[in-house]
């Protein structure tokens, strides 16, 4: 697709079903406009630090469209389509960033692991479980995610080469979106490519035009037929650009010009898909603008729910620590609640007086 | 019952779990084809195949990473280390997700992973082979972390580390690898983590050690009996979770302490016994407690090396001054 929707290489147009499209769109939509949502909570002081997903939905919603049930996501933090598709709830995402770890077990979601915060350290992750799956012969792939920051890790080349080594069913992808928080791509690699680092390691790298719906669904699909028959990992490069901030604790205007910002902007992947899906009359912007309300009230509603969900538990700090309590923090804790029952008491006679 | 040192019988621990267990896969830098370089691993890739004894590429934040991802995907990974001073590139992987997944997941993943670590010095080896960096690890929360101190311990250590719900960093002390033999059952049986052990009763002093350790307070000991001094001595066993307990209730009996261990004393495992000492036996105590622990410097290379190894002279000698202070 060029910038307009248009398509311009129709040979690499994958086969995909009008049905399915729309949803891929639909998925989009949803995750941008929760997305804005959680940024503006955030801006009201309802939820804590929050990295926006805006520009990289197409990528998410790609692999929302290929996953299986039975598969597995290692996420980093920004790829919330994928996260939905694989049953996270939405409530469990507040919660998550309300910093509530209730939410960040993700219970709702088959095999997929919580957020992995030190950058690239799930890596490793998703070639174990890769292991796992070819020793059980269970027919299963493993999608984990990374930045582009994260290719400077050496845990990002670890893992690539254990996956290779061991060849197993891994696709990695790579959210090349320009930036590491601050640090620009040219100050992480003088590679030619992000997708060029899978030669080193001896298995095929891609890279794609991540704002291109069509370009990253053709990607993913194609790694993970050449991986689940056993033939090893992919690496794919989705190109794209982070159009928010980092984390709404992060300000772009100090490290990246309006221009740049504006020139990236035309390649939104919502937009194109869109200007696809009305050219060949399979949407329509009425319909978007009910929906997109639709969500809006849905959201709401669920986020509404999140904060009211009962408070943390002191037994929540301790429980999950060992499966059986070692003796020490069973005392610990009961030191603590013996504090607590002082400070209660002490609080009455205050209030007594 | 049958003759064992502490490699044969760690190796006997695995042969048996992976016999029991389909789910448990061994790995690291030359486990597989050569049985590891201490040879512990020797046999069991022939007896249980390549696809779970193997060696893997060498990268230990790799080989714990991966670890990660095979525990929650049902397996249960046992890691080789090569040594003690090789684990810190796997650091991030342990204190970041090996000891944290339980709690971050709230149980949704657990991490039933043995990471072996062969550890401690008077090996005559080269610089980073001689690391007793145990309290690194007891520091973390979310592990258990235990050291045996005889072949038959460490066989019924390593079953229930086999066996254990939660990740256990497993330190061998090499140095003892091959210096004590004696009888083991060559029976399945387990001894559970995080219990010490009376090794021998008394009624002066509290000397509480373990790994390579034991043995040298065993030699101190009988220079104590000459000087008529009746030691109580405990094999500490698991350093995480600790037998606070046990611990106490001597240290209350003999009103003294002391703590012999090979790691660099500040901030270590000894800290923490002299603060079970104060805090639990605070009006018990006839002297100060004592730590005999390595000097705050490297491991000397080789040919200084005595100089830093704890004697059992001067565990004597620190013995006899806590007694008569």
């Amino acid at each position: 697709m060029d910038d307009q929707g248009k398509i311009i290489s129709p040979s690499h147009l994958p086969e995909i079903s009008n049905e399915l499209l729309i949803k891929a769109f639909q998925d989009m939509l949803f995750a941008r406009t929760a997305d804005q949502m959680i940024v503006s909570y955030q801006r009201q002081g309802r939820i804590f630090t929050y990295p926006p997903n805006l520009g990289q939905e197409a990528i998410h919603s790609a692999v929302a469209q290929v996953i299986k049930h039975d598969d597995w996501l290692v996420p980093a933090f920004r790829e919330m389509g994928a996260w939905l598709a694989k049953g996270v709830t939405l409530k469990d995402l507040f919660l998550y960033f309300m910093g509530n770890e209730t939410g960040g077990s993700f219970s709702s979601a088959h095999n997929m692991f919580p957020v992995s915060v030190p950058i690239a350290s799930q890596l490793p992750h998703a070639a174990g479980i890769g292991y796992a799956i070819k020793l059980k012969k269970l027919d299963q792939v493993v999608y984990a995610f990374t930045g582009d920051g994260g290719t400077s890790e050496g845990d990002f080349h670890e893992a690539l080469n254990f996956a290779a080594v061991w060849k197993v069913p891994v696709v990695f992808i790579i959210q090349n979106n320009q930036f590491a928080i601050s640090v620009p791509l040219r100050m992480q690699t003088v590679s030619d490519s992000l997708a060029i680092k899978a030669q080193a390691y001896g298995m095929p790298g891609l890279q794609v035009d991540g704002n291109d719906f069509f370009a990253m669904f053709a990607a993913i699909k194609e790694a993970e037929e050449h991986t689940r028959t056993g033939n090893g990992p992919v690496l794919i490069e989705a190109v794209t650009y982070r159009q928010g901030a980092h984390t709404t604790s992060d300000d772009p205007t100090k490290y990246r010009t309006r221009e740049e910002e504006e020139a990236w902007q035309k390649k939104d992947p919502v937009n194109r898909l869109r200007n696809y899906l009305i050219d060949k009359k399979l949407w329509e912007e009425s319909r978007e603008e009910e929906l997109i309300s639709q969500f809006r009230k849905e959201i709401d509603r669920i986020f509404v729910e999140a904060e009211n969900h009962p408070s943390y538990p002191l037994e929540d700090v301790f429980q999950y620590q060992y499966a059986e309590m070692p003796d020490d923090l069973k005392r610990q804790k009961i030191e603590h609640e013996r504090f607590l029952e002082w400070s209660r008491s002490r609080t009455k006679k205050e209030v007594a007086r | 019952m049958k003759i064992m040192n502490m490699v044969n019988a760690i190796n006997d621990a695995l042969d048996i779990k992976l016999k029991e267990d389909p789910n448990i896969v061994v790995y690291g830098e030359d486990v597989g084809v050569e049985g590891g370089v201490f040879r512990v691993t020797e046999g069991l890739q022939k007896k249980h195949g390549a696809d779970r004894v193997f060696d893997s590429p060498l990268a230990e934040s790799g080989i714990v990473g991966t670890a990660v991802g095979m525990a929650a995907a049902g397996l249960r990974p046992v890691v080789e280390m090569q040594f003690c001073g090789f684990v810190y590139p796997a650091f991030n992987q342990i204190i970041s997700h090996v000891s944290r997944m339980r709690n971050r997941t709230r149980g949704k993943y657990t991490m039933p992973i043995v990471i072996r670590v062969p550890y401690g010095g008077g090996i005559n080896a080269l610089e980073h082979h001689s690391e007793s960096m145990e309290a690194l690890y007891a520091h973390i929360p979310g592990l258990k972390v235990v050291i045996p101190s005889t072949p038959a311990d460490a066989k019924g250590m390593l079953i229930s580390a086999l066996e254990s719900p939660d990740p256990v960093m497993f330190m061998e002390p090499k140095r003892i690898y091959r210096a004590i033999k004696q009888e083991v059952s060559e029976d399945s049986y387990s001894i559970p983590l995080g219990k010490g052990k009376i090794l021998h009763p008394g009624t002066d002093v509290t000397v509480i050690a373990y790994g390579a350790m034991v043995r040298e307070v065993q030699k101190a000991m009988v220079m104590a009996k000459e000087a008529g001094i009746s030691v109580e001595l405990i094999d500490l066993r698991s350093i995480y979770p600790i037998d606070k307990e046990l611990l106490a209730s001597s240290i209350k009996k003999t009103g003294r302490v002391v703590f012999v261990a090979e790691e660099p004393t500040a901030f270590g495992v000894g800290a923490e016994i002299m603060a079970i000492a104060n805090e639990e036996a605070f009006l018990y105590l006839q002297a100060p407690p004592k730590r005999v622990s390595a000097f705050d410097t490297i491991v000397p290379l080789p040919k200084g090396e005595h100089h830093y190894l704890i004697s059992p002279e001067k565990i004597f000698y620190e013995i006899e001054r806590t007694v008569k202070f």
